[in-house]
This record gives C-alpha cells, structure tokens and sequence, in this order.
C-alpha cells in the first residue's frame, strides 16, 4: 500500500507531468484548439497514409513470400495481362474499401508480418503445405461478403448476359441473379494456383 | 556402263522431281539454317462459340468448342471435371464424360476417372481458324459408305 502511495506521488510529483497537467498561463484558448485539430488531422493523416502506402501492390509483394509465390502466378491471369490493359492489384482483390472492414483486416495482417518474421511460409514448400489453409480463409471471407471485392470492379447489374459466351450467360442466369450463389463459389482459382482441391465443394 | 549411266539418271531424275515437289510444300523444319532466330508468328485465335463439333469419326475425341484459359488441369486440381465429371453435368449442363473414361486398359470399369484420362488436354484440343498448311485429303468414312449401294 505504501509503495503504491509512494509512486503516485513520485508520479504527480514530476516535473514534466507537473509540467504537462498545470493550466496554460501564456497560450490563448484559441491557439490550443486550433493546434490541437491541427495536430489531429497530421494524426490522422499520416495515420492514413501509412495506412495507403500498405495498400499497395509494391507493398504486398516487397516480402518474398508473397513475390515468389502467389505474384508471380497472377502474371499470368487475365487480371494482370488483357486486351484491355485494365487490371487488379493485391489489395482490389484482398482489401476491403469500407474503412471499418479495411482496419479489421489490416489487424488481421498483423498476424501475417508476425508469420513473416518468424518464417511460417519462407519457403516454397512451407506455403504450398499452408496453402489449401490460406485459401480457405479467402473463400470464406469472400462468401461472407458476398465476394464484395469482385463486384467493386464486376457488377452484377452491368452484366450484358447477351454478350457473354451461351456457358457463362446460363450460369450467371441460373445461380448468380437469383442470388443462389456468389462469384467465388464458381470462380475459385482465377488469380493463383489452387491447392489440393479434393473435398471442396464443386470439385473433384 | 550402260547400266551404270541408265540409273544415274533415272536418280537424278527422281532428285529433281524431288526438290521441285518439296518446293510446292511449305517448309515444317523451321528455319534455315535451323539455328537462326525468327520472330515467333501469332497466335492464333481459339474457336470459342460453344457450338460442339462434328466428330470425323467415332473415336475422336470431341475439340473443345469453349475457351479454357486460366483452366486448372494439374494434380491438386482438375477444373474439366468441376463441368465434366458424372456428378456435376445437371449443374453445369456439360455433356458426361464418356464411360471410357472411367476405363482402365484392361476394360475394367473403376469407380472413378481413369488415371489415364486425368489429363484431358493430352486427347482434347481447342480448334483454331488457322489455315491448314498442307491440303487435307481425309475422306469421311460416310462418304465412302454411301458410294456402296445398300440392298437390291
Ligand atoms: C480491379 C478490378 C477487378 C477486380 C477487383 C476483379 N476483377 Fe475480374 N476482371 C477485371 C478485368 C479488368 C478483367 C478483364 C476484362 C477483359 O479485358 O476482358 C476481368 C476478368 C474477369 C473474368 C473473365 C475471365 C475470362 O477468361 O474472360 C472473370 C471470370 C473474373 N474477372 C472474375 C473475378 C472474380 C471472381 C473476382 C473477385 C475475386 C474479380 N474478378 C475481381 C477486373 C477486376
Ligand atoms: C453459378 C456459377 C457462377 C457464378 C455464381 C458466377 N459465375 Fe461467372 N462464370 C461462370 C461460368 C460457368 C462461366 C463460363 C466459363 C468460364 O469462363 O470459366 C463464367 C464466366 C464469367 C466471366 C467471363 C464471361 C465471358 O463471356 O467470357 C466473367 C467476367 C464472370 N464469369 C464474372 C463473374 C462475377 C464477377 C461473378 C459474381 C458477381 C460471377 N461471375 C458469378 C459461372 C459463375
Ligand atoms: C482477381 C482477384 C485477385 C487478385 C488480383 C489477387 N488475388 Fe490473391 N486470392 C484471390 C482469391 C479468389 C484467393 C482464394 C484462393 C483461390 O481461389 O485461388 C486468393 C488467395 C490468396 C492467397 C492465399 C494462398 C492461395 O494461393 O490460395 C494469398 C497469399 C494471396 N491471394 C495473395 C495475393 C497477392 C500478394 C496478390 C498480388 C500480387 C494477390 N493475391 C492478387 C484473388 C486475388
Ligand atoms: C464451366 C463448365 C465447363 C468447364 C470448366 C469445362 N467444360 Fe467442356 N463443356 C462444357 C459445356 C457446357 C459443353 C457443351 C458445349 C458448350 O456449351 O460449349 C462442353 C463441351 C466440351 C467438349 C465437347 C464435347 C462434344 O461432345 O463435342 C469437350 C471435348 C470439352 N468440353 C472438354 C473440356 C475440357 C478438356 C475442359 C478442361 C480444360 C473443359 N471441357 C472444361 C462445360 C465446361
Ligand atoms: C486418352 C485420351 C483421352 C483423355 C485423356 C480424355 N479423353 Fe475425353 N474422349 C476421348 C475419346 C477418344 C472420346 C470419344 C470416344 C469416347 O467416348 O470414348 C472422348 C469423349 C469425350 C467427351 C464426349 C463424351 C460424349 O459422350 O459425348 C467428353 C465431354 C470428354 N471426352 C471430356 C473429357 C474430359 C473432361 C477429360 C479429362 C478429365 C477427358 N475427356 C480426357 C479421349 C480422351
């Protein structure tokens, strides 16, 4: 009890926070709420545009993990390379745009640096192993949203079924306007290789 | 020496009926000589219209008649199946693969695909609308058949 006496008052005590915490004689109400928005939106933006700058594609692939394996097989997609030069990068893909689903997601990828960093999938083989895991948490995350992050670019609405090829149109008319199914349940694999795809639905 | 000088022209004639047919017929070896450089020519666009093609006799197997860019055909996965294999053909309306399919060589029928017909793009190809490079001078076995008369 009296340890814990003794160091509040060391604490209160201190110059600096005797400092910090004593009402401001020479400063006028005005500069102090005017600083402190300042102050706020230089937070916030910096905030943000640590936030942007690991929202890049450069970003993604600047760890060798993400480079070796899962970059290199999207070059070879229609979303990398098509007649019409228009393309999606890892986070069009990956990230959400709602700014409260983009921060949970981001804390999510804490757990991906801390993966990095101790070297969960350093190796070709180690991701191959880990893969059918991280795909799962794609395809779950993509059904729960509605593959939200493919109808950012493809909306469903926009589709003229009567320039698809006759497969496509009877699918998308079958399952996807009815509401019966989303993209990812007909459009796994369409950006890297798939792992062993034996017990997923629709597959054998 | 009549002999002699009797077949050497009959083989020189027969070289040069040789080089001028070769000159009708493109040349397939590449290049020459065969280690120079060219420019690789276009690819060709794939028949994609959906439109499932004459077979020229019972036992071709069918071209593609849909685009399968981007298909995955390796060990952990097999999109053909995912349209093709028995269990699926009432979602997607493909045609079942055939029940040679599910043959071994022995012409045993196994309860899954055959290892052997795992690899579909062995046997099935998309058409191109390339232009043959020699004539085809195949002849459809109906053709044949219906030059024979039938019965009295
Ligand atoms: C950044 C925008 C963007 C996002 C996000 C996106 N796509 Fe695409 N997608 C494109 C573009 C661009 C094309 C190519 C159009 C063209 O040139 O034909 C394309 C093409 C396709 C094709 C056609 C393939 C073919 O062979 O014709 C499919 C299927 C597809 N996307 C599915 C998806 C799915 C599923 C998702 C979600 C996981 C997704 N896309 C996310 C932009 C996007
Ligand atoms: C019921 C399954 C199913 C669903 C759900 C589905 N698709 Fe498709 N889609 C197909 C099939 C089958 C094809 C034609 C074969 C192929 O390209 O693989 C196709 C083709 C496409 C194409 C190429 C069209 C063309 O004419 O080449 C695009 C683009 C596409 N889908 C985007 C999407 C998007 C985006 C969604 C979600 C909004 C979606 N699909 C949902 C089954 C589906
Ligand atoms: C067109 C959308 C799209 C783009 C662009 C894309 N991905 Fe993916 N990614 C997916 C989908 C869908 C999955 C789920 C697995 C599958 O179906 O292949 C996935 C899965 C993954 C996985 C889990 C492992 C695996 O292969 O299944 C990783 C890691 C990954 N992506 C990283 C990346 C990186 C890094 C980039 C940028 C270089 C990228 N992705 C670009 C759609 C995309
Ligand atoms: C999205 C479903 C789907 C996928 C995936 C698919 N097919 Fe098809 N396939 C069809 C449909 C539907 C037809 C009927 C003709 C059409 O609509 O194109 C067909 C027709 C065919 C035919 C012609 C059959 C005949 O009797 O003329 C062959 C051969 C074929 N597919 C082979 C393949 C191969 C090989 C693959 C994998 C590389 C494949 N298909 C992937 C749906 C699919
Ligand atoms: C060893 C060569 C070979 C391989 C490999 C092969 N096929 Fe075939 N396929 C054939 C032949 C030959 C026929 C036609 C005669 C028959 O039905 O056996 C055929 C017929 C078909 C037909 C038409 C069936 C019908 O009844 O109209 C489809 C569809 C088909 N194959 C799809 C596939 C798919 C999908 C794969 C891969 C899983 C595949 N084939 C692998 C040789 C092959």
């Amino acid at each position: 009890m009296a340890a814990i006496a003794r160091a509040w008052s060391w604490f209160w005590l201190n110059p600096w926070v005797r400092t910090a915490t004593r009402p401001p004689v020479t400063l006028s109400l005005a500069f102090l709420t005017l600083g402190g928005f300042v102050a706020g939106v230089l937070f916030w933006g910096g905030f943000n545009t640590v936030l942007e700058h690991t929202n890049t594609e450069a970003f993604c692939t600047s760890c060798h993990e993400m480079k070796t394996n899962v970059f290199e097989e999207l070059k070879g997609t229609i979303h990398y390379a098509n007649r019409s030069g228009v393309r999606a990068t890892c986070p069009d893909c990956h990230v959400p745009h709602q700014w409260t689903d983009k921060i949970a997601r981001k804390m999510q990828a804490s757990k991906e640096v801390w993966g990095h960093l101790f070297g969960s999938i350093d190796t070709r083989d180690k991701f191959l192993d880990l893969r059918r895991h991280l795909a799962e948490h794609e395809w779950a995350r993509m059904k729960a949203n509605d593959s939200l992050e493919c109808r950012n670019c493809h909306s469903a609405q926009s589709m003229d079924v009567s320039k698809q090829n006759p497969r496509a149109a009877a699918a998308h008319e079958k399952d996807l306007f009815t509401g019966q199914k989303t993209c990812i349940d007909c459009h796994k694999g369409i950006a890297h290789k798939l792992p062993n795809m034996q017990g997923v639905p629709g597959w054998q | 020496m009549r002999r002699l000088l009797l077949s050497a022209c009959a083989g020189a004639t027969c070289l040069v009926a040789g080089a001028l047919f070769a000159q009708e017929a493109p040349r397939l070896t590449g290049p020459e000589p065969f280690t120079k450089e060219t420019p690789a020519p276009p690819m060709q666009r794939q028949v994609t219209d959906d439109v499932r093609r004459k077979r020229n006799y019972p036992d071709q197997p069918p071209l593609i008649p849909h685009a399968i860019e981007g298909y995955a055909l390796d060990l952990n996965a097999n999109k053909c199946l995912a349209c093709h294999a028995r269990k699926f053909t009432e979602q997607s309306q493909a045609p079942m693969i055939s029940v040679t399919h599910y043959q071994d060589r022995e012409g045993n029928t196994l309860g899954g695909v055959s290892p052997r017909r795992y690899s579909c793009l062995a046997c099935h190809v998309p058409q191109t609308a390339a232009k043959p490079l020699v004539p085809n001078t195949f002849v459809d076995m109906d053709a044949l058949v219906e030059r024979e008369p039938r019965g009295r």
